[in-house]
């Protein structure tokens, strides 16, 4: 008989083991299901994980994480603060939009003039566009008490309409033919965020890489940083220690709003390119996946997006080398997110054998 | 000339000897924007893909990525497929029109084909199928099988290949029934059952009882299995097993000849950039099988008119005609001309609604 004990104190060491053991889990699962396709397990394995970074073309893929794990590590972060402190931003997919059409449309309306400001005032354009839509479930919540999560969720499908209606309408190319879809503002040097396109270096990148040590010394140095981690962890502790519950609701939608508009920008200004009707690919959604396997830390988050982006990489490959179907590879990309809950469980709970629960 | 560039010459010499004497299979690559199972647009691509195996043996190996978002995600696919080896890569859906350049621009001795766009390179041709051929048929055929005189439409994008869809199908189904009325559904995907269903079921409980489609699931057709007595089309690819009812007949793209005939070419090296717009009469477009739902002399008719889209002797829009708003746009007798089908932005009169911008 096994029971589950619950610990005094969730375990440090199984905070840290719990993704690892739920990459290995996966990994062996993973390896079932392919077996059981007809494929090698071990090929297809390292195909995924280990291909994209040691092959003959490795070269190319390592800046390609680069730019599919950017725009995940900034969304993560964003959503890691309010995650911490219990309030539930779901919608960063719609915010990521918002915020890449906010950004354009910028500039695109400076075009075809070419000038340093331009792109500075994109991305300026771009995080208010995802702060302010952000700001809509955050400020129905403290004036309304609605609930956040519906809210941000619902905005996102408003958000894929507002989309489909700019790339048909007001951003649409006019020397496109009618075709849907914006001019092209990778190939606009003033608009354009690449910096070097074969190393995959565009400003998100950057951007991404000093999000993780800004959210780093926040979260362990700041005042704020503490206000977050104990309203998450006791809200009426952190009301009696002089937090303000609405004002933190308000702030931490708005730099995950922020962060999610500035990913957005990023794209659409340098791998995507241009506004399109299916422009968004999920990042929003996936980051919510990245920010519980980094642990809502910013050194986890940057470690799970690189993770991700593996998947999604060398998932790639193994559909076009190994002749493996898309929908294995997304099974297994909801393996590691499903074995992950599951060994959380370890970090709360302790096993007991042979033993009755003393209740 | 020095020892040097002699030596650099043999080596290049050597390099492409090695190459020429491989007896590599060529390698064919193609990318899908939905799932191989969707019974319908990309089905009927792998289908083609499964031809072409079948056609060349072991001299050819195929590859294939499915579900590829359109934008970034596309750009990397392709990338990888030509690092891959890949000689021939069919990008299958429009929104990879721009990937489909860059990435051709990178490797000027691998072969693209891009479906349904507009954009070449020496390197790109582009391909597609004159749909709106298959859409007279079938709307002729809906005209007469409306009894509510209410006829739904799933639109995806209003792009001009959909646009061009409605508008062929509208003329033909008013050519037979004065009275026909189309509603129009805009689901903006290409693949989503369940948006696909709920569409129909919409267009269904407006009155439609005759749904045409231009998403790629079976999803309308279970809807109106469900409803009972509202007629469908399969699109993309037969689905005949929703036939004799609802399904009465289909437009079927048929990719395969195409899909040979370039390999063919890439493997004599005889491949060129072109511009290819085949319809009924190519055989990229064929018409399903029309059951006997339908009434023999509405079967005999569209029959007809298949066969005159076919030999050339019929246009799908023949004036006269006007746009929506009442001008005109081609006389009596005239034929719209491939550069305005093409871009097509505008509706006929007597369409309702607006065209979403």
């Amino acid at each position: 008989m096994i029971t589950l004990e619950k610990r005094s104190q969730p375990s440090r060491v199984w905070a840290f083991a719990a993704p690892v053991m739920a990459v290995v889990l996966t990994m062996l699962c993973g390896g079932l299901l392919f077996a059981a396709l007809g494929k090698s397990p071990v090929e297809t394995i390292r195909t995924i994980f280990f291909d994209p970074l040691f092959s003959e073309f490795a070269w190319f893929y390592r800046p390609q994480l680069l730019i599919k794990g950017a725009p995940l590590v900034l969304i993560a972060i964003g959503l890691s603060f309010g995650f911490r402190a219990g309030i539930w931003n779901i919608g960063a997919e719609g915010q990521y939009i918002v915020g890449a059409i906010c950004g354009a449309a910028v500039g695109l309306a400076f075009y075809p003039t070419e000038s340093i400001f331009i792109f500075p005032l994109m991305i300026v354009a771009g995080i208010l566009g995802g702060t302010l839509w952000a700001l809509i479930p955050g400020i129905l919540k403290v004036k309304f008490d609605t609930n956040e999560i519906l809210v941000s969720l619902m905005l996102v499908y408003v958000a894929e309409q507002l989309l489909a209606s700019m790339a048909l309408g007001a951003l649409r190319n006019p020397d496109g033919m009618g075709f849907p879809g914006s001019r092209n503002l990778a190939k606009y040097d003033s608009a354009s965020s690449w910096i070097s396109e074969n190393a995959g270096m565009h400003w998100g990148v950057v951007l991404a890489f000093v999000a993780v040590i800004f959210a780093y010394v926040t979260l362990s140095r700041h005042l704020f940083g503490f206000q977050v981690r104990l309203a998450g962890q006791s809200p009426r502790a952190a009301r009696f220690g002089g937090v303000n519950p609405q004002a933190l609701v308000l702030i931490c939608m708005a730099i995950s709003g922020g962060l999610a508009g500035a990913a957005g920008l990023f794209e659409v200004a340098g791998p995507a390119g241009q506004i399109s009707i299916d422009f968004n690919v999920g990042y929003g959604f996936t980051a919510i996946i990245v920010a519980f396997l980094g642990r809502l830390h910013p050194i986890g988050i940057l470690l799970a997006a690189g993770l991700m982006a593996l998947t999604y990489i060398g998932g790639e490959i193994a559909q076009s080398n190994l002749g493996l179907p898309g929908a294995a590879i997304q099974l297994m990309q909801g393996m590691l997110l499903f074995f992950l809950l599951m060994v959380d469980v370890l970090s709360n709970y302790r096993l007991r054998l042979g033993k009755k629960a003393i209740v | 000339m020095t020892m040097k560039t002699i030596l650099a010459g043999a080596t290049i010499a050597a390099s492409l000897s090695t190459t020429a004497f491989a007896d590599d299979p060529t390698k064919v690559g193609f990318v899908y924007v939905g799932p191989v199972g969707d019974g319908g647009w990309t089905y009927e691509h792998d289908q083609g893909r499964l031809a072409v195996e079948e056609a060349f043996g072991d001299a050819v190996e195929t590859v294939y990525v499915e579900n590829v978002p359109e934008g970034a995600d596309a750009e990397r696919v392709l990338q990888q497929m030509a690092l891959g080896g890949a000689d021939l890569i069919f990008t299958t859906s429009f929104g990879y029109m721009d990937p489909t350049i860059n990435v051709a621009e990178k490797f000027p001795d691998v072969m693209f084909e891009h479906a349904t766009g507009y954009k070449m390179a020496d390197n790109v041709s582009v391909y597609s199928a004159r749909f709106y051929e298959g859409r007279a048929v079938q709307g002729h055929i809906a005209g007469q099988m409306t009894e509510s005189n209410v006829i739904g439409y799933i639109g995806s994008f209003p792009i001009p290949e959909v646009i061009r869809g409605i508008n062929s199908a509208y003329i033909h189904a008013k050519a037979v029934n004065p009275d026909v009325e189309f509603k129009i559904v805009w689901a903006y995907t290409w693949f989503d059952p369940a948006k696909e269903a709920e569409a129909a079921t919409v267009l269904i409980e407006q009155g439609a009882d005759v749904i045409l489609q231009h998403t790629d699931s079976t999803a309308p057709q279970a809807a109106a299995q469900a409803a009972g007595n509202v007629v469908t089309f399969g699109q993309a690819s037969d689905m005949a097993e929703f036939g004799p009812f609802p399904r009465v007949s289909s437009i079927i793209d048929n990719w395969a000849p195409y899909y040979i005939a370039r390999t063919q070419a890439v493997i004599d090296g005889t491949w060129e950039s072109t511009n290819t717009w085949d319809g009924i009469g190519a055989g990229m477009v064929g018409i399903g099988e029309i059951t006997d739902a339908v009434p023999a002399e509405v079967k005999a008719s569209a029959e007809a008119l298949r066969d005159s889209l076919a030999s050339g002797e019929y246009h799908a829009f023949t004036g006269p005609l006007n746009k929506q708003d009442g001008t005109a746009w081609l006389a009596e007798g005239e034929t719209a001309d491939d550069g305005t089908l093409a871009g097509m932005n505008f509706y006929v009169e007597g369409l309702t609604g607006e065209i979403p911008q």
